[in-house]
């Protein structure tokens, strides 16, 4: 288990180089993804010729807090010279000339791109078993799902196959694969990490983050990418994370309000990981945090709000994908044959299930009875929240209902599959942010995620919190038993 | 029965900016290679964002106040949704719900230009602006035998949409509006209006009705209009074919025509088709437009005096006639040249001196502008400075020099730049008003012509001019012709 700040600090005592710990990396992943699938494209080459700089950068006496140090991309962030396909068939030959905004502060950090991860077609989805490539499996147990749309990332970070993994989420596609993949996830509040260059699903909840081994690696991340970008209108200037700031914070809670949302203890609840979470929530009141009930009223309302917003933007977001300019084309006999050949061709279930809700959503006569509404109620969850926060510093939940499920469990009923991010959902439409970090196994021995939730803008004192919770807990530091592990 | 017509009009404007409505392309695309003013913001590439220009929002604001529209405070820009190769998104940025300006009116004089003569008299139409919106230009379609080519230089350009209510009566009122908002973009410097190069494109919809009902007929459409004219004479075509129609006991079809410039006649383009759902909904990518009062009185202070006040002015302060005011205010540059000569005149007489100002503005200046190919929006890149122009008027009124000598001078003064001062004394062309001098001249001129001098005495008056003509000539053309005409009178008296 290699975190992101033990392989800068090897690196920087010249322990090992970044070509070595490159090559390391490229060995495990090509020993282990073919029955993990977690990376799409490996890039072998442009991986080397990375470190080969890092390295050079290195003895010329430069430091930063990823140079060096080989990461891996979600496949819906367009990356220079690497295909990038949002797992979609429409987009299977598809690279950009240009880097997302976060990926190019990464490279300009000198970090080292191993290759580019699975995920659900267009990031929709909750177990990577949308991809047009195949699903990821997860580590702890290659029968079931790493969860999703950010399943690949998880994967990997979860099987050692990177130091750390940038992911995306907009209904809970970070947060849940990490509570699956026992790793830690960060979700950022919306326009906190510019959206440049992702490739769009729902603009209005679109982030993106990373999963990482631990909360100090989230915060490295999370300060490398984040910050106003002139490309993104709806990114802002933010104070940005100190880092620092986390080693520095005693091994206390005291004076720390933890809010616990009743509604996200319902029924349908796996036993076991509502268990798990209560023991997590009663580790931070012994850590001296004063903890209370609180009512996120709305919680139930999030999914269908979601439901409508989501794929309505989506709808819209995907309709560039026609076969005139780029990826798939299919010849039809004229030009409408084309369009629905290229799009019937190109997209999968799930994507043609959202982008026919949507559209429908969207259309005259319906508008005002679902999108306006949805958008009224959206700002009603966001109001629940900001109650909440009058009373609480955090608030403390799960990340899903259940652990990993069985490939193949759901995936013939998307309701049954939607509801895996019933918690995750309404953080994403206040627009605020989360963490999801391990907190146990279940009776199976699969990780259970804790759900750290902060208002917009508050990562700093959620990221505080993971922190001193891992630093009492050794859940992150367990690692899955894989077969064929070199 | 007689009817009337009854026209709305759509008039999409480019603007001029130097970069596109989203992205830092470069906005001239004209003339350009194809595919080479082109980011993956305007090509649709997946993950590219826009970005609002700026200079974009502020000429669509210039041009909302100059049509006297509110403006709103807060609006924002939603997505227009639907399918063709030029549009990269598969959706238009556009704004629907809350238009950028909206509740304003143009004011136009209209002509009967119909005998082809000049009309001093015109009716002043107001034509309301229900609304005016930015949105961004589409690519561009070429077909070639079976296959279709597409150019994204022209994507993304940012567009004005301004609509009218159905307000225009007559294919010469729908003349006198586009030319009156042609006029405008131009004074405004916020678009080249050129409708040959489409960036200005208009479509009426019109429809008749019994002349003095308030009902609406039946909507035709009129597109592929490229010029003023065009739309002139497609509106009266088509005003022509549903009356006949109409006349024959027909019904007119809701339909979009074409209008067909070498044919001079409308063509049905396109059946009634059902009504597109846009699915519009606000763009996620952008944050919503807010208008504070200082931005709003910053680009207020930027909207010049438009044609239309500048000819009611110079009508009443000048009593400049209906033809000059509108010759000189055809172009912002000439008017402001015009009312540079003007405000650099001495004191003395405004009108006469406004007059000659008119006079020789559309004379001699545009004479010589049009043979030296300098456009009249280029006045001010002439040698002669207005001040200049000025102090040549003044010569002439003050009989320092007589007109045709002016004329030689300006020559000069618009190939050297000199000043007409100076070119007067060097070349010694100040004109000879000595009375002794001058009666000498007159004496010999009668000693020379005895069987001119006779004939004029037996009547024959045109002689007189060629007899002035000989002094004239004699003085090399620098005789005071006034003083000349009274001296020759004198001497000629029986």
């Amino acid at each position: 288990m290699l975190t992101v700040h033990a392989a800068r600090e090897r690196l920087r005592r010249r322990e090992v180089s970044a070509v070595e710990l490159t090559r390391a990396f490229l060995e495990r992943i090509h020993a282990l993804n073919p029955c993990l699938n977690a990376y799409l494209t490996v890039a072998d080459e442009a991986a080397l010729a990375m470190a080969r700089d890092a390295d050079a950068r290195m003895a010329r006496g430069e430091d930063t807090p990823l140079l060096g140090v080989p990461i891996a991309i979600k496949d819906v962030l367009s990356t220079r010279d690497m295909r990038t396909t949002a797992g979609s068939k429409i987009l299977a030959d598809y690279t950009p000339s240009w880097d997302a905004t976060a990926v190019a502060r990464l490279r300009a950090l000198g970090a080292v791109f191993l290759g580019k991860l699975n995920c659900d077609e267009f990031a929709m989805g909750s177990s990577t078993e949308n991809s047009a490539f195949g699903p990821t499996r997860n580590p702890w147990d290659e029968t079931r799902v790493p969860g999703g749309s950010s399943g690949g990332s998880a994967a990997a970070v979860a099987a050692d196959l990177c130091c750390a993994a940038l992911g995306t989420d907009t209904g809970g596609s970070i947060r849940q694969p990490a509570s699956l993949c026992g790793v830690t996830g960060l979700k950022n509040s919306y326009g906190r990490v510019s959206r440049y260059g992702l490739i769009a699903f729902a603009s209005s909840l679109d982030t993106v983050g990373a999963l990482t081994k631990d909360a100090r690696d989230a915060a490295i991340m999370l300060r490398a990418m984040e910050g106003r970008d002139p490309l993104d209108s709806t990114s802002v200037e933010v104070v940005p994370i100190d880092v620092a700031a986390l080693d520095e914070s005693r091994d206390s809670l005291r004076g720390l309000r933890v809010g616990v949302p009743v509604e996200y203890f319902g029924s349908g609840m796996q036993p076991d990981v509502a268990q798990r979470v209560r023991e997590a929530i009663d580790h931070l009141q012994s850590l001296g945090a004063a903890v209370r009930e609180v009512s996120l009223p709305r919680t139930h309302l999030g999914l269908p709000v979601y439901y409508i917003i989501a794929p309505a933007e989506a709808s819209a977001n995907l309709a560039r994908f026609d076969g005139v300019k780029y990826g798939l084309r299919v010849q039809g006999r004229d030009l409408i044959a084309t369009y629905m050949e290229t799009r019937g061709a190109g997209f999968g279930a799930e994507v043609k299930r959202r982008i026919m809700l949507g559209t429908y959503a969207l259309s005259a006569g319906y508008y005002d009875a679902y999108y306006i509404r949805a958008q009224k109620v959206r700002t009603l969850i966001k109001r629940d929240f900001e109650q909440a926060f009058n009373q609480v510093d955090i608030i403390a939940a799960p990340v899903s209902p259940t652990t990993a499920f069985p490939l193949g469990s759901k995936t013939e009923d998307p309701i049954q599959m939607y509801l895996a991010d019933v918690f995750t959902l309404p953080v994403s439409l206040a627009g605020i942010c989360g963490i999801s970090i391990p907190c146990g196994f279940d009776r199976d021995g699969l990780p259970v995620g804790l759900q750290l939730i902060g208002p917009a803008f508050g990562e700093q004192r959620v990221l505080e919190v993971a922190h001193i919770f891992q630093q009492t807990t050794d859940f992150h530091l367990q690692k899955p038993r894989l077969k064929g592990e070199p | 029965m007689e009817y009337e017509v009854v026209i709305g009009m759509e008039t999409h404007v480019e603007l001029d900016t130097h970069s596109k409505m989203f992205c830092a392309c470069s906005a001239r695309f004209f003339g350009a290679e194809p595919n080479v003013n082109v980011c993956p913001v305007c090509l649709g590439m997946p993950g590219a964002l826009p970005v609002i220009n700026r200079r974009a929002v502020e000429f669509a604001m210039m041009v909302g106040l100059a049509l006297n529209c509110q403006i709103a405070r807060h609006t924002f820009w939603e997505r227009k949704s639907y399918w063709y190769p030029d549009l990269p998104k598969g959706y238009q940025i556009s704004q629907y719900q809350r238009p950028l300006a909206y509740d304003g009116w143009l004011d136009v004089d209209v002509r009967d230009l119909s005998t082809g003569n000049w009309s001093e008299e015109s009716v002043r139409r107001r034509i309301r602006i229900r609304r005016a919106h930015l949105e961004e230009d589409t690519g561009k379609l070429t077909h070639v035998g079976d296959k279709s080519y597409v150019d994204y230089n022209r994507s993304g350009v940012p567009l004005l949409e301004i609509v009218t209510e159905p307000d225009i009566r007559s294919a010469d009122e729908a003349y006198a509006y586009l030319s009156a908002l042609q006029q405008l973009v131009r004074y405004l410097g916020v678009s080249t209006g050129d409708m040959e190069k489409g960036a200005m494109r208009c479509e009426p919809n019109m429809s008749l009705r019994p002349k003095g009902s308030a009902g609406f007929g039946v909507k035709v459409e009129i597109k592929n209009l490229n010029s003023l004219r065009a739309v002139r004479d497609a509106i009266a075509y088509e005003i022509r074919r549903q009356t006949a129609l109409l006349e024959r006991g027909e019904a007119v079809q809701q339909v979009t025509m074409g209008w067909d410039e070498s044919r001079g006649v409308t063509v049905v383009q396109r059946e009634k088709e059902s009504a597109h759902d846009y699915r519009y909904f606000p763009e996620p990518d952008l944050p919503p437009l807010e208008i504070d009062d200082a931005w709003l009185e910053d680009v207020r202070r930027r909207v010049p005096e438009l044609a239309l006040a500048r000819q009611d002015r110079y009508r009443r302060d000048f009593g400049l006639s209906a033809y000059d005011a509108v010759q000189l205010t055809s172009d912002r540059a000439i008017a402001d040249w015009f009312e540079q000569v003007i405000a650099a005149a001495p004191a003395g007489d405004l009108r006469a001196r406004a007059k000659a100002a008119a006079n020789w503005i559309q004379t001699e200046v545009f004479r010589l502008m049009k043979a030296n190919a300098i456009p009249n929006a280029e006045i001010a890149s002439i040698k002669p400075q207005p001040q200049q122009l000025a102090e040549l008027i003044g010569l002439v009124e003050q009989q320092v020099i007589n007109l045709n000598t002016a004329r030689q001078v300006f020559e000069e003064m618009f190939a050297t730049g000199a000043a007409p001062r100076a070119i007067v004394e060097a070349k010694g062309l100040a004109q000879v008003s000595d009375v002794d001098a001058l009666r000498q001249v007159v004496a010999e001129v009668i000693a020379a012509h005895p069987s001119q001098v006779q004939q004029y005495r037996s009547g024959q008056e045109k002689v007189f001019g060629f007899l002035v003509g000989q002094v004239m000539k004699a003085t090399k053309g620098k005789g005071n012709a006034q003083v000349i005409n009274r001296l020759l009178r004198e001497a000629l008296k029986p």
